[in-house]
């Protein structure tokens, strides 16, 4: 049996918006943390109290912001099992352990150090709380690592095998799955794009004070900071990129024809659509604006090799399909106690395309018994919605060059020490504060929508992973986080503003922008 | 390396050694928030407690996260099921740990008193609540979930939330609550000085015989259920075995089988007993330390007489007995539990001795004096 329809839309739509949600806050957390290690080297090597002080300030911050990702990166550990426990019984056998060793590789580290980084100042030594710092910037990144692989696994799943008798996917090989190329590319864009969040929020805050002409020694040293591990991170983030990725794995061609409108398999070198409006109806892009070559050295760096249209992957995933049904079939018998030699081979034959067979429980139950039509619906499933894909990947590129020039502008005029003239520019970055979080909210949608209709891409459909719950569950669930979550968000923004309002004066030492006014025998509000 | 068999079994131990290790030492902040309200009667008290689990209480929530991915990896049917028949309680348990974090961080950030009382009742309630859910929780297991598989092992589930809160769920909520409330007190008692440790200690007295009462009562309701008989696993335990293939019995003796087959094993329940009225004693007497030594034990005693009353069962089911998982039949391939079995033996002592290594930076008594010298704290 398989779940209801609204139960499976809605328990993708909770995953969406608490994930999206958890991500508003990992980026910080990634980056920050090594600005925070930054600040504190500098204090530790050249023994200068501001350094100190930015590390404080900055780490006042991070606490904010860490203690919203703690909370709502619990949602995401639970929701595998609440919402999704066939996808758990099907594949915790592979996708459970990146996410075990993340709690006992990094997740530990990460939280066992944060409380000393805050608590430690006066209880180490100044080496040792650099240390400490160090370790929960590791801890933090480290256990992107993990997730990432957990992520790129998804996508990209290799390394496992499906086991006929216990009816799940098993390990087969852990080297595969960790050095999946999916994976990897996924954990250094991601990180990087972490990298640049931050320097935009360090660089942004920095800016306002500097346009307020208030704390400027201590503005300016962290726009420094800010400007320079940003432009390196923007470098990062493009030059990297994800798209090394985009050639490995079923769904990853699919993403890539899909997020460049390429409906037609063309000639290769194949030309780029830089701008035009999808027609999914028509399968064609309208007003499109061609770049020829460039697609074709981008996702398959070679002149000669083409690059998958979306209607030739049809074609090849009704085939897949076709084969699925086969595969199915076999395993049907297989189960029922079949010894024969002829059907073991039929399913050997078939079995990689399994999940697509799967793919037919939506339309018939027995899978063997499709109707050609039944077939066309489910090879058509395969093919995702191409317009949301277009445009969030253009977002998403688009902020990306954006960024570089930000940071790129900010390190020139910096370095020739020309910066405070240039009001515009910190304007500028002042408004660009939000951007980031656009960019990488829209990245995520590109790599979660763009695996649809799959959880494990050509492996378990979605509407199989879900857990067999009723709609009633999903609603309380859905309307008990979405309050919360905003009432969080709405104290978590306000706390964030006044503190950076407060500004490094809420360190209470006596040096910084409006503590003269305080009254010499004041109590420190927030000691 | 080791057979699978043999796998299987030290996985079974793995996974109580993190549950273990969450209750020991998250309980030490589940513990404080829930006494909370009544140990600090005023801001700076308030602020004493808080500070006493302040620094470390992160780390200890980690314990639950990785007990949670253990899970996930060692026993993905158990994770699968067992999260999902509890989907509601799981949720509401998910809404009250919100509250720590946030109410650990923020509270702080504002001096304004009705802010500050807003997170207090936040604290108690990501306090008491989880504590109650997790006791319900495994009270349920003897009750058994309502969960069944079908031929494809899919999960499917009949009953309500509210199913949960039957006689004995709600007993075991209420022991767990008193136990973590106990080993949160005789942290407390031991963290603290004046009037916040003077409450501390009498809420280790009250909450050490209330454990005592309650543990020795619930192996009273405990013997008048009807518990599980593995009659046949259905097949090689060194092989693969599948849930739908054992033979389960009804047992009249209840949940006492194990205890019965190896008399030695009454020492377990027998030890626990003394060891909460020996926390009451203790604290009584003013020694701290071997006061929370003892809460330690009473922790580590009520949860291992739980999991040697199930054995070999860790998720019964009350609709279709023949479902309820086992150590056996509800555990990962052989390559998973190896490869996790090295990961956890090189990490679980390395993270207890970083761990303990912060414990000993953040040492000494939190004192109102110190708390308002100190930049750095809650």
């Amino acid at each position: 049996m398989i779940p209801a329809a609204d139960v499976v839309e809605l328990s993708r739509l909770q995953f969406g918006l608490t994930a999206m949600f958890h991500f508003l806050f990992v980026p910080l957390t990634l980056g920050l943390s090594w600005i925070l290690v930054i600040c504190e080297s500098v204090y530790v090597m050249t023994g200068q109290q501001v350094y100190k002080d930015m590390t404080r300030f900055w780490g006042k911050l991070f606490g904010i912001n860490f203690a919203m990702g703690v909370t709502t990166g619990l949602t995401l550990e639970f929701q595998f099992g609440t919402n999704w426990a066939y996808y758990s019984h099907y594949v915790g056998d592979i996708f459970g352990v990146p996410l075990a060793i993340e709690g006992l590789m990094a997740f530990f580290l990460e939280s066992t150090f944060v409380g000393l980084f805050f608590f430690g100042w006066d209880r180490l030594g100044r080496v040792q709380h650099l240390l400490v710092t160090f370790l929960v910037a590791f801890g933090s990144n480290l256990s992107a690592l993990w997730i990432l692989i957990a992520n790129g696994w998804m996508q990209n799943p290799v390394g496992a095998e499906f086991n006929l008798l216990t009816m799940r996917m098993e390990l087969a090989s852990i080297a595969e799955v960790i050095f999946n190329p999916v994976a990897q590319s996924k954990f250094v864009h991601t990180l990087a794009a972490g990298y640049v969040a931050s320097s935009m929020f360090v660089l942004g805050i920095s800016a306002w004070y500097l346009l307020k002409a208030r704390d400027t020694g201590f503005a300016i040293r962290s726009f420094a900071v800010a400007a320079g591990f940003g432009l390196a991170s923007v470098c990062s983030v493009i030059v990297l990129g994800d798209e090394s990725g985009y050639t490995t794995g079923e769904v990853q061609k699919v993403k890539l024809a899909a997020i460049e409108a390429e409906w037609e398999t063309q000639p290769a070198p194949a030309a780029i659509t830089l701008f035009g409006i999808p027609n999914q109806a028509e399968e064609r892009t309208d007003y499109a604006i061609k770049v020829p070559y460039v697609l074709g050295l981008i996702a398959t760096r070679s002149v000669d090799k083409q690059v998958t249209g979306l209607k030739e992957l049809r074609e090849e995933h009704t085939q897949r399909v076709r084969s699925g049904m086969q595969a199915y079939d076999a395993l049907v018998k297989l189960r029922a106690g079949s010894k024969d030699a002829v059907v073991q081979q039929q399913f050997d034959a078939h079995k990689a395309d399994l999940g697509f067979g799967l793919l037919l429980k939506k339309y018939t139950p027995n899978v063997v018994d499709a109707t050609p039509v039944q077939i066309a619906a489910a090879a058509n499933d395969t093919i995702p919605k191409v317009a949301p894909l277009f445009w969030s990947f253009r977002v998403m590129v688009g902020l990306g060059f954006f960024f570089l020039f930000i940071f790129a502008a900010s390190f020139w005029f910096l370095a020739r020490k020309r910066l405070a003239p240039q009001r515009w520019l910190l304007r500028l970055i002042v408004l660009s504060i939000p951007l980031p979080w656009i960019a990488t909210s829209a990245g995520w949608f590109v790599a979660e929508y763009g695996r649809q209709p799959w959880t494990i891409s050509g492996v378990l459909p979605t509407f199989l992973s879900a857990s067999s719950l009723e709609g009633g569950q999903l609603v309380f669930s859905l309307i008990g986080l979405c309050t919360i979550y905003s009432l969080l968000f709405v104290v978590e923004m306000y706390l964030m503003l006044k503190y950076i309002r407060l500004g490094p004066a809420s360190l209470h030492t006596g040096r910084y922008h409006g503590e003269h006014a305080l009254p010499a025998n004041a109590q420190p509000a927030h000691a | 390396m080791f057979d699978y068999e043999t796998l299987k079994l030290i996985w079974w131990g793995v996974i109580i050694v993190l549950m273990l290790g969450f209750a020991l030492t998250g309980g030490f902040d589940l513990g404080v928030a829930t006494l909370l309200p009544w140990v600090g009667r005023n801001d700076d008290e308030r602020r004493v407690a808080i500070n006493t689990v302040g620094p470390t209480w992160e780390g200890n929530q980690t314990w639950l996260v990785t007990f949670g991915g253990a899970l996930f990896a060692a026993w993905p049917l158990v994770y699968a099921a067992a999260f999902s028949v509890l989907y509601v309680a799981l949720i509401f348990t998910l809404f009250a740990l919100f509250l720590r974090p946030v109410g650990f961080d923020f509270r702080s950030k504002l001096a304004d008193p009705r802010w500050r009382s807003f997170w207090d009742w936040g604290l108690f309630v990501g306090g008491v609540f989880p504590s109650l859910v997790f006791g319900v929780a495994v009270g349920n297991l003897f009750v058994g979930l309502p969960f069944r598989y079908d031929e494809v092992l899919r999960v499917s589930y009949s009953g309500s939330f509210l199913d949960l809160f039957n006689v004995f769920g709600v007993f075991c909520g209420v022991l767990s609550v008193s136990m973590l409330t106990l080993h949160g007190a005789a942290f407390l008692y031991l963290r603290s000085d004046g009037a916040v440790a003077r409450r501390a200690r009498l809420a280790t007295v009250i909450f050490g015989l209330a454990t005592a009462v309650l543990f020795g009562a619930g192996g009273v309701l405990l013997g008048g259920m009807s518990g599980l008989h593995l009659a046949s696993a259905g097949g090689d335990l060194n092989g693969v075995v599948l849930p739908l293939q054992k033979t389960v019995a009804r047992n009249a003796g209840g949940w006492f089988g194990n205890f019965v087959a190896q008399p030695q094993l009454w020492l377990v329940p027998l030890a626990t007993l003394l060891a909460a009225l020996a926390c009451a004693v203790s604290a009584a007497l003013g020694r701290r330390w071997l006061a929370l030594l003892a809460s330690s034990l009473t922790v580590t005693g009520i949860i291992a007489t739980a999991a040697i009353a199930l054995f070999p069962f860790v998720l019964p089911s009350s609709i279709d007995p023949t479902s309820s998982l086992t150590l056996w039949d509800a555990v990962s391939s052989r390559k998973t539990l190896a490869i996790m079995l090295v990961m956890a033996a090189i990490f679980v002592p390395l993270i207890m001795l970083y761990t303990s290594w912060v414990y000993r930076v953040m040492r000494g008594t939190v004192t109102i004096e110190r708390i308002h010298t100190d930049t750095h704290s809650y």
